[in-house]
């Protein structure tokens, strides 16, 4: 495993296809975010719309990630061996992963908090931005961690329909019959997945200081 | 790009003979069933035990967590170049793969069966045995189904991609259209894999109503639980 490093174009390599990993795991965590967090709050809303999108999300979440790799390009006409395939494929799984919980964690919040900012004169929207939302970080922060480790794992399988990421390691220790390099190729994806969950940890302790605070006070 | 797939799924000869559709499916459904299955007999036992005795819970926990970032890819080439090429190792993988969901959701169930029907049971002097079987095992099968539905959808999914190292099944169409760059192919054969992973989804949805025990669901319904 160490002669695989000692070669500077290996190294060159894996870097970058560790930078596309990231970059394919990521992009759709954020966007997927961005979708839930409006589905959510609309499943929180509008009673009839609440069984209706999370079960959409749920038979949404059951499509396997090879086959909406392929159908996404013929739906959206994009070529097949674009990267925007599998952006847009992992923002939709984390869409569907997080309806539920944007969903719950707007549903955690004090009833008599929601109640108290508008009687502040907080109008919804903003009600929403700077009241609802920060309140719900907490219980939200538990699934997009989950999000963002499936995420990490599914990039590899785009490597099976030609787009980059630690999964060209695996196809291409496959044909070279390279155990090693797939095996460094588990570990990166493995340690990834790590660090970006400290990440966001580290994200949601900044974002909710009162939890601090109200435990140091206890 | 849609009417070239309609006429690739709507071709007759694309759904008969041993590499069509028909063929490849109940293929896919038998590697499905066969491992689910096999991990099943490992993982259920295993998961009431830990979840019963609490032993082992830290390392239940720990491990179905660190699975989920494994990358199926990854796992599938390296069993199967280190264990030779063929249906065993890929097999092997998809049973490895299928355990820690069904082995956490089962340890979940029994650990979180209700305390007070437990105490109960214990006041009416059941043994722990048949507290384990009239009272902690019941309550466990929402979530040990919740359990073997996840695991169930992984190796749909795990399947195709093994078709990479020499699985047959769907995958096998789609990667086959692949090399040929035949895109209603792939995408013909990503369809059929999409919609087998639906159905196999709602079966074993339907089957988890028909077996958790009434009085359970009753409960939940009561406790105002949608």
């Amino acid at each position: 495993m160490i002669d695989f490093f000692e070669s500077p174009s290996n190294r060159e390599m894996v870097l970058s296809q560790l930078g596309q990993h990231i970059y394919l795991a990521l992009v759709p965590l954020l966007l997927g975010v961005l979708v839930a967090l409006p589905l959510g709050r609309l499943a929180q809303q509008v009673r009839w719309l609440r069984g209706l999108l999370q079960g959409g999300a749920n038979v949404f979440y059951t499509i396997p990630s090879l086959a909406l790799f392929v159908i996404i390009p013929g739906l959206v006409g994009t070529p097949l061996l674009s990267s925007v395939n599998v952006i847009i494929a992992l923002t939709l799984y984390t869409a569907a992963l997080l309806v539920r919980p944007v969903r719950d964690a707007l549903d955690s919040v004090p009833a008599h908090i929601v109640t108290a900012a508008t009687a502040m004169g907080y109008r919804p929207g903003r009600r929403f931005l700077a009241v609802e939302l920060p309140l719900a970080v907490p219980v939200l922060v538990a699934a997009v961690r989950v999000a963002s480790v499936s995420n990490i794992s599914l990039v590899s399988v785009g490597a099976l329909v030609g787009i980059g990421g630690l999964g060209r390691l695996f196809t291409a220790g496959f044909q070279l019959d390279y155990p090693e390099q797939i095996v460094i190729g588990i570990v990166l994806t493995l340690l990834l997945a790590l660090v970006v969950d400290l990440l966001l940890v580290a994200l949601w302790r900044r974002l909710t200081p009162w939890a601090r605070a109200a435990v140091s006070r206890a | 790009m849609i009417s070239e797939l309609i006429a690739w799924l709507t071709d007759p000869a694309h759904w008969t003979g041993p590499g069509g559709i028909l063929a490849q499916t109940l293929l896919h459904l038998y590697y499905c069933v066969v491992s689910v299955a096999a991990a099943s007999v490992v993982a259920v036992p295993l998961g009431v035990y830990i979840g019963h005795s609490g032993r082992g819970a830290v390392l239940v926990v720990g491990v179905s967590n660190a699975m989920r970032a494994l990358p199926t890819l990854g796992v599938v080439t390296l069993l199967v170049l280190n264990f030779g090429l063929g249906e065993g190792p890929a097999l092997a993988g998809l049973v490895i793969l299928a355990i820690p969901a069904i082995l956490s959701g089962t340890y979940a169930g029994v650990r979180n069966a209700p305390a007070d029907a437990v105490d109960a049971a214990k006041g009416m002097g059941m043994t722990p045995v048949q507290r384990l079987w009239q009272v902690e095992l019941p309550t466990a099968l929402p979530l040990l189904f919740g359990g073997v539905r996840s695991a169930m959808l992984q190796v749909v999914a795990t399947a195709a991609v093994a078709a990479y190292v020499g699985l047959g099944g769907l995958g096998r169409i789609l990667l086959d259209g692949l090399k040929i760059s035949d895109y209603a192919q792939m995408a013909s054969a990503a369809i059929v894999i999409a919609v087998l992973a639906v159905l196999l989804d709602l079966v074993l949805a339907g089957a988890t109503r028909l077996l958790v025990p009434r009085g359970l669901v009753l409960a939940a319904r009561r406790g105002g639980k949608d």
